[in-house]
Parts: structure tokens; sequence; C-alpha cells
């Protein structure tokens, strides 16, 4: 069975979407990326779509369930590179991907998870880990 | 096409292009020298096409002259009325041309059937050139005014403004978020600015198209900022009961940058004079 | 204005497998008469949401692609037809945030937005033809 890789750096898990996804090959994403956030406690997800030429009604349920989940694994998921074409179709479409939060490229959807991480961190200190 | 008599008409061109010219001055659908030259050839293409009748090859060579003198006749000004009067004005030249020539009245019949036939056809074919004509000025100029109407202005690093001059459709709208979204990758800026300073009225569909836009930068991983919201827009805009409270809006361009430097965390101080 | 089909074929749809095949197919179309990336993107996710929707109510069918011309334009028209329950109330379809299925409900009438012309016929028990055009300037 065909698998978008995974990949982990650190605290984060990158996944490049490179391949137009059929139904079952989103839904095999899904999953594993939901365990693999679990298996190694991920802080947040980068899903880079700079290669993805449509996303459709089903693809972008995809996307808001897996930033759903990891919200609730306390994980950020980040989408960066949306493509012009592919932003006005899915505005025409009526999805907003709402949950989902974007950034340009990988670049920026790294510092925008560092930022997010360290707002989060100075909130809630009752969290903190002092020793880190 | 048997018509000997119609065949017969080349001999007598000069005589029909003094009376056609003539009829076409008191109509006032000609336009002087520019035409008599056209004239001249139509006429002697024509003729001759008559003269070989029975080879279709030659009436799409008067044809193919037919549809340029109408769609150049178009783009010189001339209406479509003007435009038939011409070919009226050949029809009836010709035919008075014949009428002298012929004098059995049913082989006169058949030859003025065959050549409103004939030219009947023509008109259509100028009509529908000259729509052409009209129509290619047309798109050239939306093409036009939607390319200079849009420009991206890049104002700091990281922030791109679009100021938007008259009505937005919908097709405008492709073309300005086609331009916007560009504009934020090859930048990489994060902070879009729309100001509507010049967009005479908001709507409630102007209004749905700033908002897709909105959301359109958005899914990019950018923030759009309204700027130029001016008084009666504010004031239709909640009349219409539009809703915009998800859209950072701001009536200046000045207060939207003052925002966009807020959100890149920059300061603009001025400069304090040592001494 | 009569429309001349330039180009035609026929694909059999029972599978999800199908889907992306025939994505890039229309793609092709599109990009043969030369439509911008925008209008191809709109096309493909339009020819996406109906063929899912074939599928999932259809429980699979044909769907045509042809490349057509009206004089003035060029464009590209597919036609999904379905041999499955058909559709009991068109215009309740039709109308945005209604849904059967357990997508987002955005399936009819967001698709149509992203095309020029949108044609629905259903008749109930006898299948369902959608048939969609998005011209290259559209």
């Amino acid at each position: 069975m065909e698998r978008i890789p995974i990949l982990k750096m650190g605290q984060y898990l990158l996944v490049t979407i490179q391949v137009d996804l059929y139904d079952q090959l989103a839904e095999n994403l899904e999953s594993d990326l939901i365990n693999t956030i679990s298996k190694h406690s991920s802080k947040g997800v980068l899903i880079d779509i700079s290669a993805v030429s449509i996303i459709d009604s089903f693809m972008g349920r995809i996307l808001g369930n897996i930033a759903v989940m990891s919200k609730i694994m306390d994980a950020q998921t980040v989408v960066v590179g949306m493509q012009p074409a592919v932003a006005i179709t899915l505005v025409e479409l009526g999805l907003s991907l709402n949950g989902v939060i974007s950034a340009l490229n990988v670049e920026r959807g790294m510092e925008l998870l560092r930022s997010k991480m360290h707002n989060s961190d100075n909130e809630e200190p009752e969290y903190d880990d002092d020793n880190e | 096409m048997q018509n000997n008599s119609l065949m017969g008409l080349k001999e007598h061109e000069n005589k029909l292009l003094t009376i056609w010219s003539q009829i076409l001055q008191d109509s006032g659908a000609g336009d002087g020298a520019m035409e008599e030259e056209e004239s001249k050839e139509f006429a002697s293409l024509f003729l001759s096409a008559l003269e070989k009748s029975g080879n279709f090859d030659e009436f799409e060579k008067v044809e193919d002259l037919i549809i340029g003198i109408a769609s150049s006749r178009g783009k010189r000004g001339f209406s479509p009325r003007e435009n038939a009067q011409y070919l009226i004005s050949f029809k009836q030249a010709a035919s008075k041309v014949i009428s002298e020539l012929i004098t059995d009245s049913a082989e006169l019949y058949d030859a003025n059937l065959k050549l409103n036939e004939i030219l009947d056809n023509m008109m259509i074919m100028t009509f529908e050139a000259f729509m052409k004509g009209r129509e290619d000025i047309i798109s050239r100029q939306v093409d036009e005014i939607s390319e200079i109407s849009t420009p991206v202005i890049s104002v700091w690093e990281g922030i791109v403004a679009l100021p938007i001059i008259g009505t937005l459709d919908s097709s405008r709208t492709q073309v300005v978020m086609e331009n916007l979204l560009q504009q934020i990758v090859d930048t990489g800026s994060s902070i879009a600015i729309l100001d509507i300073s010049g967009v005479p009225a908001v709507d409630s569909l102007v209004a749905q198209h700033l908002i897709k836009t909105v959301s359109a930068t958005r899914l990019m991983g950018a923030e759009c900022i309204i700027s130029g919201i001016r008084p009666e827009i504010a004031q239709t805009v909640v009349h219409l009961g539009i809703d915009l409270t998800g859209i950072i809006t701001k009536a200046s361009l000045a207060s939207a940058l003052r925002t966009a430097f807020d959100m890149l965390q920059l300061n603009v101080v001025k400069r304090k004079v040592i001494g | 204005m009569t429309t001349i089909t330039n180009n035609r074929e026929e694909a059999l749809i029972v599978k999800e497998q199908d889907v992306v095949p025939l994505r890039n197919r229309v793609k092709e179309y599109g990009v043969k008469i030369g439509m911008s990336i925008l209008n191809q993107t709109k096309l493909i996710t339009a020819t996406s949401e109906l063929v899912r929707n074939l599928l999932k109510y259809g429980g699979g069918g044909k769907v045509i692609i042809e490349s057509v011309s009206n004089g003035r334009d060029n464009g590209v028209r597919v036609t999904f037809i379905d041999n499955g329950p058909g559709i009991a109330d068109i215009a309740l379809a039709m109308k945005d945030g209604y849904s059967t299925g357990k997508s987002l409900g955005l399936g009819l009438p967001g698709t149509k937005r992203l095309v020029n012309e949108f044609d629905i016929k259903s008749e109930l028990g006898n299948g369902t033809t959608v048939t969609i055009t998005k011209w290259k300037n559209g």
C-alpha cells in the first residue's frame, strides 16, 4: 500500500505531499500522522502542499480532521505552500478550512509553530517544565 | 448560375462604379478616397467572379474581401447601418445597370433574383464581420482595463498593497485575487492591504467578493487588511446587514500600514537629532 | 449558439483509484486548449467533486470528456452518467449546505460555482446525469 512519508524533525513532524491524493491515500495519511504524533509526542505538524494542484471537499475535510485531531493531542498543525489557484478554488467552492492554520512556506510555518509554542509556554506556566 | 446577362456586367464596370459612388455619396455612407480604392477592388473582383460564375472559389475570394472591408469599416467607426448601406447601394447600382442591359422582363427578374441572393448572403457576412471587429476591440479593451487596474505594490518587506479602482464584479475579483495571491507568493509577503478608496459603492455582492479575497489570502497563510473605508461605505455596509466583523478594516491606507507594522512587530520612530 | 465537439472520450468509473487518472485526463484537455492554471484547477476540482458523487451515490458510472468550441471560445465539457437511485428533489440538492452523505454538503452548489455551465438531470430510480462546461476564458 502506497503511503505518504512522515519526517520527524525534533519536536515537529514534516509531511510533504508530492502526489495528487486519492481517498485511501489521504485516509491513510490521517491515521499515520495521528499515530506518529502520539508515538513521538510531537508538538507541531507541518503539511507542505505546495505540489498539490487540487484540493476538493474530501481532501479539505481530511486536512481539517488532521488539524482538529492533532490539536486534541496537543500538537499544532500548519498547512504550508498552498497554490494561489487552489486557494481561490477552495473559496469559490465554499470551503474555508476552518481550524486549519496556514503559512506561506515551510520556513514561515516553522516560525509560526515556534512562536505558537513560545506563546503557549508563557501563557500556561503551570504546565511548563522549568528544567528545560 | 447560367445567367449570361449577369456575366456581361463586367463590361460595364466603370458605369456601375460611377452609379455606386453616386448613391453612396447621396446616402452619406461613404468616406471618400480610402473607400474608392476598396470599392474599386470589390467591384472588380465581384464582377470577375460573376463572369466566371459556377466557380465558387472565385466567390470565396470576394467574400474574404468584403469581410475585410466590413471589419475595417467597423474599426473606422462606421455604423452597422452605414455598412449595410454600402452593399445595398452596390446592389441598387448593379440592378440599375442590369435593367438597362436586359430588356426581357423574365430574364431581368431572374438576373435580379440571382444578384439579390449573392449580395444578401454577403450582407449577412459583413454584419458578422462587423460585429466580430467590434467584439475584438471590446475584448482587447477588457483585457487592457483589467491589467492596468490591478497593480500590486510592494510597500514594505513582507507587505503588499493593492488599490482597487472601479467596481468589483466577479471576473474582476478573479483577476484581483490571482494577482494578489501570486504577488504574495512571489514576494513572500505575509500581509496584504486591499485599498478600496477607489471603489464607488460597496453592495452585498462587492462585499462578498472582498470576503472571498480575504478568505483566499488567509488560506495561503497571509493576513489581509481592507483599507479605504469611507463613511458612506461603512453606512451602507451596516444598512445592508453585511457582516465584515471577521475582517480587519481600516479607514485609510496609512492606518492599515500602521496595523501591518504592528503585526510584523516593526517600529517606525522619528530620528533624534543629537546635539 | 451552437457548440461543436472537437474531441471526445469516455471513461468508466467503478472504483476510487479511477479518480486520479480521470482528473489527469480532464486536465490534459484543459492544457490542450490553453486554459489558465486557475480555470484548470476549478475544472478538475469540480470534476473531482462530481466523480465522487458518482461513486458514492450512483455506485459508479460513465464519464464523457469533450473538447468543445462555440465559435468564440474553446472549452472542456465533462458529463457524468450514473444509474443510481437518482435525486428526488434537485432544487433541494442544489441548495447550499444540503447533503445526504457524510461529506461537507457543499458538493453540488459549490461545484456549480466553479464552472460556467452546469446542467443536472435526474429521475428517481433511473440515475443522474450531470454536465459541466468550463470555457477557456470563462
